[in-house]
């Protein structure tokens, strides 16, 4: 492998049902940055039947280039179509970095290419830098500039790694959603397009869709809530959820939830936060009757604001709470709400 | 029916994890468990035995002391445990992880993979997508539910806000949530059959069609540059007060931060 020919960041630019996932856009932007470091550019490959309409809007968050594979046999995700397309398209044009999101579809896609092509892949990154490695130089090793490294949490989120990949390419990484930000929209902003299509010839590898089962709900993505009002096992039960809903009505919030809320069956999955949910990094987050686990805290840690409600002085989220009020959520919560009412009603 | 189920013996990471002083994780002082989405996956192919009829094969990589988690598997009614234990094997990624486990399932005869999604330790839910790779049979990653229906099997696969009634050929992949079944317990009699029952072991030599090149740390793309505890951002204000007064002062912190 001559890692030299191995040019560009790609980014894989997720669509469902022929929309953009934020996740695309937040790849884009993050690609950006990483290309600018290396004095390329950010090619984001889009996969798909019909979603030629949707590089206007990957154009006008900073792609560069798109490289589009629209076939009939790409319509839904599927893993075979999909890996086959992703690694022709990385056989073609070679690409030095490969980003693709860490959802249900990145994590099945990300490791079935890495292993056709043969490189490695890093999972679940919380962060992306281009650096040396080794890191510090060692004696009798040859130290590597403009390398991606790659960092991400292990062991439920109590460590820390960063990983690279120094002899094979390209450098591929899944990447944690919500956590890359978008680059600002420039409307009118041009990226050179090119289409390609490496042939698709179903085998026993194409499963076959038998139905699609959507989720009715019209929950609101907690991913996109500017204040959470999250609650956990404190909240008590279901029923008393109502003081969370309330308080979130009143400051202009969404209601969110720990693991244990999800599990009791209290609340939908949708709006979980932590490792095995949501990240979210909202302007404010209020933690009511929420211990905070350590996989909890995955999730939320990064928000601008957070305000913990717990009655239990001991409890690990006051480690990572900016203010912290031990005392009884049943009592504060909705005198909070009526202070907050009273407050805005004289503005 | 033959099913492989891959397995791993994990530290439990539930009751917090524990360090050496040089920052390493120390093993030794965490329970070794057997991963809980891989437990699920057994439960699964232990569940289409009780329906179907079928020989379920535990395999898993690791220390010679993963052997427990073979014998736990038996316990609960798998049928035969492998063990692929070498040195050479040791400091694995993802990819030399599944070139190791195809290398040990290509002596078997299979018409169904099941894997864990992820373990919990690396939390990377790669290798089931890239042994399927390997030997080149489709994948299901993320299954809810699972039937046979003559040759094929009918999973629904779990997806954000949907899933997809999936049907493929066997062989086939699957890989398990935790959420997807109650593992069984152990019984008595299964225990005492376990304890007895022959394992085997098979080291680098029993891998079949697999390259040196492709195993163990050397055989790895990807290489640790760092590794740390995880350094948390440290903790605001703290205050206990009564009911009334946590109000206010919750309020003067949202009215100065401008939220309200």
């Amino acid at each position: 492998m001559n890692l030299e020919e191995y040019k560009g960041v790609f980014v894989f630019a997720q669509q469902v049902d022929n929309e953009l996932s934020g996740i695309a856009l937040e790849l884009v932007g993050k690609g950006k940055d990483l290309a600018k470091d290396l004095g390329t550019e950010v090619t984001a490959v889009l996969i798909g039947s019909q979603v030629k309409g949707l590089c206007t809007e990957l154009a006008e968050y900073g792609a560069d280039r798109i490289i589009v594979v629209d076939d009939p046999e790409l319509k839904e995700y599927r893993t075979e179509p999909y890996a086959h397309a992703l690694a022709e398209v990385i056989r073609k044009y070679k690409p030095e970095i490969m980003l693709i999101g860490a959802t249900a579809i990145g994590r099945d896609l990300g490791p079935r290419v890495s292993a056709r092509i043969h490189t490695g892949l890093t999972a679940d990154c919380t962060q992306l830098d281009i650096g040396d490695f080794p890191i510090n130089p060692v004696p009798g090793k040859e130290q590597k500039h403009n390398q991606l490294l790659m960092t991400r949490p292990a062991f439920g989120g109590n460590t820390i790694a960063t990983i690279a990949c120094p002899d094979f390419r390209p450098q591929m990484a899944t990447v944690r959603p919500g956590v890359m930000q978008k680059a600002p929209r420039v409307e009118g902003a041009q990226a050179v397009i090119e289409e390609f299509n490496p042939g698709f010839t179903p085998d026993n590898k194409y499963v076959e869709i038998l139905e699609i089962v959507k989720a009715v709900s019209d929950i609101e993505d907690i991913m996109d809530a500017k204040i959470l009002v999250s609650g956990g096992r404190g909240v008590g039960s279901p029923e008393n959820f109502k003081l969370l809903e309330d308080l979130a009505d009143a400051v202009g919030g969404t209601v969110s939830c720990s693991r244990a809320v999800v599990d009791a069956g209290w609340k939908p999955k949708a709006l979980q936060v932590g490792q095995t949910g949501k990240t979210v990094r909202p302007h404010v987050y209020f933690a009511v009757g929420i211990s905070g686990a350590i996989q909890h805290l995955a999730g939320m840690e990064e928000s601008d604001i957070i305000i913990a409600i717990n009655k239990d002085e001991t409890a690990p989220i006051f480690d990572v709470a900016d203010y912290g009020v031990v005392g009884d959520l049943n009592k504060i919560v909705p005198m909070l709400t009526e202070k907050i009412k009273e407050a805005k009603a004289q503005k | 029916m033959k099913i492989v189920v891959c397995i791993k013996q994990v530290p439990d990471t539930k009751g917090g994890v524990k360090f050496n002083p040089d920052g390493t994780l120390d093993r030794s002082a965490m329970l070794a468990i057997m991963n809980p989405d891989d437990k699920a996956g057994l439960e699964a192919a232990l569940r289409l035995k009780d329906q179907y009829g079928a020989e379920v094969t535990v395999i898993t990589m690791g220390l010679p002391k993963a052997e427990e988690v073979l014998r736990e598997a038996m316990a609960m009614g798998a049928d035969k445990g492998i063990l692929v234990t070498d040195r050479v094997l040791g400091g694995a990624d993802t990819w030399a992880t599944s070139q190791t486990l195809a290398g040990a399932i290509r002596n078997l005869e299979y018409d169904l993979i099941i894997t864990g999604r992820q373990a919990i330790d690396g939390d990377t839910a790669q290798v089931g997508p890239q042994l399927s790779e390997h030997l080149n049979i489709p994948v299901i990653s993320y299954a809810q539910n699972i039937k046979i229906d003559g040759d094929s099997v009918i999973v629904e696969r779990q997806y954000d806000d949907r899933y997809h009634v999936l049907k493929a050929k066997m062989p086939c992949l699957i890989t398990a949530l935790a959420e997807l079944n109650e593992p069984r317990y152990m019984t008595p009699g299964g225990i005492f059959d376990a304890y007895d029952a022959e394992i085997t072991v098979w080291g680098r030599a029993n891998l079949v069609d697999t390259l040196d090149s492709n195993l163990g740390l050397k055989g790895s793309p990807t290489q640790i540059a760092k590794a740390s505890d995880k350094v948390r951002k440290g903790a605001g204000e703290k205050v206990v007060l009564d009911p009334a007064e946590s109000v206010d002062y919750i309020m003067d912190k949202l009215l100065t931060k401008h939220v309200i």
